[in-house]
């Protein structure tokens, strides 16, 4: 009995961990923009989504802790696992590229996010419940920024075009993940992924038809970010966002 | 390439129901849905407002700075044109 709770419970962190690591890691991503925004009204709106993200993952952490077998609190997740130990969607850890790259995955990732969250909303989990409807008002504008910019930027010039275009063809095949079938979702705690996609695609595609985008045709590609099967750029992303845990175990500021 | 800098729109906020809207800045944009959206990035990231207006600075129609004595000077000794022979009841918030 008892280990079959303890299965359960495990479940339910890595549920929990899923959605906090991929805002976490989103989070840092959008923060390198500090300072390099194309204009300084742009640079402070993605760093204020930024830190949404990063005050969506501390939440989730927190909460995360008192389901851990191991106690850990919201700075040992953040700042004491390995990449195999995270548990994020792969797009959320790719680099930035241009700003057309950077809106448009957001614009992808965030829509999902907000239906996760929108069905969160209605968890068994009053915890969860709790943090997704607080979170779900801060998504909402953040879908309505990226949607506005995928829209500007695809219906635009014709370099703005190709480039959420290329953006659009390199990102498209990451979406998938967010969809694929998996061990733990479902039960008590919240939706199972999959469940999500046609909310998500109606959402979506309105958008990208909007601004002129052709929608890519599906392959084959399946990311797995969320098993802890990261590709090449999770590991110096969290270099540099551990350093200082790293260097200074247990340090306090 | 051109690289025309998007037009200038100044953003007035109210900071609670019943208040004025105040100016409290400028921003640039495109357009008004980009410059209601760039003011609340900006503007109100510490819950400083519950309604953003925002208004392009060249529709703003501007007294001279130049003209101040005759605009302005004349009020200065005209003592009788403030109310202030009336006591306001406590209810009359904000005058």
């Amino acid at each position: 009995m008892e280990a079959s709770i303890s299965v359960a419970s495990e479940a339910h962190l890595e549920y929990v961990l899923r959605i906090a690591d991929s805002s976490l890691i989103l989070g840092h991503r959008l923060s390198e923009w500090c300072g390099h925004g194309p204009v300084l009204e742009e640079d402070i709106a993605l760093t204020n989504v930024a830190l949404d993200l990063i005050g969506q993952a501390r939440l989730l952490y927190a909460y995360a802790g008192t389901l851990d077998s191991k106690g850990r609190g919201e700075d040992r997740f953040a700042f004491e696992r390995n990449e195999s130990e995270f548990r994020n969607v792969t797009i959320a850890e790719l680099p930035n590229g241009d700003y057309g790259f950077t809106i448009m995955r957001n614009f992808l990732f965030l829509a999902f996010q907000r239906e996760l969250w929108a069905v969160l909303q209605a968890s068994d989990d009053s915890q969860l419940s709790k943090i997704a409807s607080k979170s779900l008002t801060e998504t909402r504008y953040h879908v309505q920024h990226a949607s506005d910019w995928v829209i500007r930027l695809g219906d635009g010039t014709d370099e703005s075009h190709a480039r959420t275009q290329r953006a659009l063809d390199v990102l498209w095949p990451y979406t998938a993940e967010f969809f694929s079938a998996s061990t733990i979702d479902g039960g008590d705690v919240g939706p199972a992924w999959s469940t999500l996609e046609n909310r998500w695609s109606s959402v979506v595609r309105p958008v990208l038809d909007v601004a002129t985008l052709q929608v890519p045709a599906p392959t084959a590609f399946l990311s797995r970010g969320k098993e802890g099967i990261h590709g090449e750029h999770l590991t110096p992303l969290l270099a540099e966002m551990q350093y200082l845990q790293r260097v200074y175990p247990n340090c306090d500021w | 390439m051109d690289r025309k800098e998007w037009p200038l729109w100044e953003v007035f906020i109210r900071s609670r129901n019943g208040l004025d809207h105040k100016h409290c800045g400028s921003v640039h944009a495109a357009d008004p849905s980009m410059a209601l959206k760039n003011a609340r990035d900006v503007f109100t990231r510490r819950m400083e407002g519950v309604s953003v207006w925002v208004v392009r600075a060249d529709d703003i129609v501007a007294s001279d700075p130049d003209a101040k004595p005759e605009m302005f000077d004349p009020a200065e000794d005209k003592i009788y044109r403030h109310p202030t022979f009336y006591t306001l009841p406590d209810e009359v918030n904000h005058m």
